[in-house]
């Protein structure tokens, strides 16, 4: 072989590389989430239009979902470390119950949301309800597509023998999937808590 | 039931038949496309142009697509021009014009989105893919893959828009489709939803370049690139970058917001249930802002470029301009509200905007000045990048001052909406933007085919471009300052005319330019053994990108460049070291290189189906379009064939004939 640069070396460079595209695209997702915020706070002031949110919602349920996704993200790094200590069975189960308990999360947000548009807070009432959906949703799409991403990494790490593709998916997802709960304290602290004053 | 299923709301009525315009436009297009597929049906290259172009990863050849795109998109947008141009100079008085408002409504609006998203962005793009990796020693960019993935979405958004000419209709709301016009009352029709899915598909691929070449330049430079080594364009490439990334964001949610008023009834930015449409206006400018200079910064780099080499001297003040550069990118973000000074913000809120966009003549300032002190003493060669670049000057400044003029907010609410602010950011753009491109087209030109194009048609192109310009441009100022608003479709004050008369005349100058350069670069092509550059060096060069053959091989780089300092390859050249060694003395080592692929295009595709259907409210197709897309994008990570091996034997057989041609 006449490479100057051995394959692992190759695929490590690429890595970082990779990795370092993927923090650019977390940067433009938060764009994204910031003007969300921008509008749900603009369109939610003090005496908007229409019903107010507080009249719908229920904290304490809300606060399980958010304990729910904050346990996947728990779980997600233990199954990251599993994955580092080379014990693909465990960060397998591991994945599978990030995976149950961000399922938990959006079930409950669907659930949410079908309660509040027959109590009468639909999207269609009022701008502060267009925000509020607006915001929540795209988060809950984000962890939908997160949910996904699990899946298909649990398939690939069974099914790929290249751990330096598997840890390099696996650290992106694990950026994904924090920047996801960090979102969601945000719009936890700023739609529902704020929301509930 | 079913063909609402299949078809939603698409029926034979979306055809415009009674439109006499519309439908030879129409048919011209078809007649246009029907010949290309038949030229390429009987020469046999159907298959070529599947492996080399539609499956390409290689910068170089996406570079090339995207120039040709923004080529094609700019006739489009320029027919547009001259049918309001014509109707301005007949629709006085009595007279009405040939053109019903609606469709005149249209044409604006389809001149806008065009010209901006269609033309200068994918122009712009072109460049930096047929560039920056070669400025920078790099063997492609970061991404190859997404590099053509984004190529493919802007694609998809350029023909939807090309399609809603026939197929129903476009917006007829402005570019920006301000609501409450562009909201489900005002704008019952498909012509908004077009808008919106056009721009976001091509938004969502414009923000993934940027990604892209954020990643390459920051991670792909040669040994020895320091930040401050890079060329200058290399510079302007990354600050655009960082723009696309900071702003297009906010583009895909107002624009996803005002589908979702339109779709489900929802009240961001309607008049009634408290929603806010100035939030919409604000949302879109914090994007559009920043979009100008994403456009004009790379401009910047190429006059740099240019200006440096056809002096033959270092570029005055490299560190002043960097710094500018930057100062620009970080000021483009506080000055979005002097788009609507008018909104009524109040006092301070206005004075800090206006503060804001008069600092931005400063850097700028630096930065005109670093380029005639470039030119000071220099040995200056006109050859026609260069005469872009002196055009340039005196056009941009004009276009400049009259910026900080209207920067005042009490002189914005005078020129507000009229075509005083119509003249101002045509000045700007043509005279900054395309000026600036068209330079880089002829200065790397040669680089991309390995052949110039013509010098003296090229001439005739710019001469008749420039006095079109002022011609066109000059009198919309005078009028803009006489009170006379933009998009009217007549006016009653026949004393108005002759001013729209001298726009026409200019429009025409215009015509004859454009026709120019197509004959130029036929011209050129035909006559390409005259035209040869067998040096890969045309324009005695100062950055990597001229120390390889031209056309460049598909790895660029043989041997990997060093750099010690700024210009490298330039003081190599006059240091008298040798910058090329003869093939058979050097050990060549196999290159790794990204293999073609099919995903790009599929997930481009995909996407149209999906924004057609989206249009239309065929859900079922639609979903299909979604799912074509996910599906493409997991099918795409499972394959693990992504690269492959360039053999040394074949990098030497490759260089060696280079080097034969070079001293031949």
């Amino acid at each position: 072989m006449s490479h100057v640069i051995p394959h692992d070396e190759r695929h490590h460079d690429a890595n970082s590389t990779d990795v370092f595209g993927f923090w650019l695209y977390i940067l433009t997702d938060c764009i994204l989430f910031g003007s969300l915020f921008a509008t749900f706070l603009v369109l939610n002031h003090p005496g908007a239009y229409g019903p107010a949110l507080k009249d719908f919602i229920s904290l304490p349920y809300v606060l399980i979902g958010t304990f729910l996704l904050l346990a996947s993200n728990f779980t997600f790094a233990l199954a990251l470390m599993a994955f580092y200590r080379r014990q693909k069975v465990l960060s397998q189960c591991f994945l599978l119950l990030t995976f149950g308990l961000g399922l938990g999360f959006v079930v409950m947000e669907v659930n949410e949301f079908y309660h509040l548009v027959h109590e009468g807070y639909g999207w269609f009432v009022s701008g502060a309800a267009s925000a509020f959906y607006g915001l929540v949703a795209t988060h809950g799409l984000h962890v939908s597509f997160g949910l996904l991403w699990i899946v298909i990494m649990m398939v690939q790490l069974s099914l790929f023998k290249d751990d330096v593709i598997n840890e390099k998916r696996f650290i992106m997802l694990g950026i994904f999937w924090n920047f996801l709960d960090i979102v969601w304290i945000f719009v936890f602290t700023t739609v529902y808590l704020q929301g509930a004053l | 039931m079913l063909q609402e299923i299949l078809l939603g709301n698409l029926s034979l009525k979306a055809l415009p038949l009674h439109e006499p315009i519309i439908i030879a436009a129409g048919v011209f297009m078809a007649l246009a496309l029907g010949a290309v597929l038949v030229g390429i049906t009987v020469l046999r290259k159907w298959g070529v142009i599947w492996r080399d172009w539609v499956c390409s990863v290689d910068h170089k050849k996406i570079g090339i697509m995207y120039i040709v795109l923004a080529g094609v998109m700019l006739l489009r947008g320029f027919s547009d021009a001259l049918l309001m141009r014509s109707q301005q100079a007949i629709a006085a008085g009595t007279s009405m014009g040939y053109l019903p408002p609606e469709h005149y409504d249209q044409i604006f609006t389809a001149h806008g989105v065009i010209m901006i998203f269609f033309v200068a962005m994918p122009f712009m793009v072109g460049l930096m893919n047929l560039t920056i990796p070669l400025q920078i020693g790099a063997r492609d960019v970061a991404y190859p893959y997404l590099n053509s993935l984004s190529f493919w979405m802007t694609f998809v958004g350029a023909m939807l828009t090309n399609v809603s000419l026939v197929v129903g209709s476009f917006a007829a709301t402005g570019w920006l489709a301000y609501p409450p016009l562009s909201g489900i009352k005002y704008s019952p029709g498909v012509g908004v939803d077009y808008y919106i899915w056009a721009l976001q598909i091509a938004g969502v691929g414009t923000l993934l370049g940027g990604v892209n070449f954020i990643a390459t330049i920051v991670k792909m430079r040669c040994p020895g690139m320091t930040l401050m080594k890079m060329p200058i364009f290399v510079w302007s490439v990354l600050c655009a970058s960082i723009l696309i990334c900071l702003s297009f964001p906010i583009l895909t949610v107002a624009l996803a917001l005002l589908e979702l008023d339109r779709l489900l009834g929802m009240h961001f930015f309607t008049q009634l249930y408290g929603g806010n449409m100035m939030m919409y206006i604000n949302l879109i400018w914090a994007w559009g802002h920043p979009e100008v200079y994403i456009l004009i910064l790379p401009a910047f780099g190429i006059f740099s470029e240019v200006v440096a080499t056809f002096s033959r001297k270092l570029l005055f003040g490299y560190t002043t301009m960097v710094y500018a550069i930057a100062a620009i990118t970080f000021l483009s973000f506080i000055v979005w509200l002097h788009h609507f000074f008018t909104m009524g913000a109040g006092a301070n809120v206005n004075a800090f905007f206006g503060i804001a966009t008069m600092i931005i003549a400063i850097p700028t300032g630096v930065k005109v000045f670093n380029w005639l002190f470039t030119m000071y003493r220099g040995s200056i060669r006109l050859d026609t990048p260069m005469l872009w670049v002196t055009a340039f000057f005196t056009t941009f400044a004009i276009g400049g001052m009259t910026g900080v003029l209207m920067a005042l907010p009490p002189v914005d609410f005078h020129t507000h909406n009229s075509l005083f602010n119509v003249a101002h950011f045509h000045n700007t753009i043509i005279g900054g933007v395309l000026f600036g491109y068209f330079a880089g087209f002829i200065y790397w030109f040669p680089k991309a085919f390995g052949f110039y194009l013509n010098e003296r048609l090229g001439k005739y192109a710019f001469g008749f471009w420039v006095a079109g310009f002022y011609f066109a441009f000059m009198p919309l100022y005078v009028l803009g300052l006489q009170g006379v608003m933009r998009r009217l479709v007549h006016y009653d004050n026949v004393a108005y005319q002759p001013y729209f008369l001298v726009a026409a005349f200019g429009a025409l100058l215009i015509l004859i330019g454009i026709g120019f350069q197509i004959f130029q670069v036929i011209y050129s092509v035909i006559y390409r053994e005259q035209h040869r550059d067998k040096s890969g060096d045309a324009w005695n060069g100062r950055t990597f990108e001229w120390s390889i053959s031209s056309p460049p091989p598909v790895y660029n780089f043989a041997i990997t460049p060093q750099v010690k300092r700024i210009d490298q390859f330039w003081f190599d050249k006059q240091a008298k070291e040798p910058t090329h060694v003869h093939p058979e003395k050097m050990t060549y080592q196999d290159i790794h290189m990204p293999r073609n692929t099919s995903a790009g295009f599929f997930v481009g595709i995909f996407s149209g189906i999906f924004g057609f259907a989206m249009v239309w409210h065929m859900w079922l197709i639609a979903s299909m379009g979604l799912l074509g897309v996910i599906a493409t994008v997991i099918m795409r990570s499972f394959n693990k064939n992504t690269d492959y091996y360039i053999s040394a034997e074949e990098v030497k057989k490759t260089e060696f004939a280079h080097f034969k041609e070079m001293f031949s």
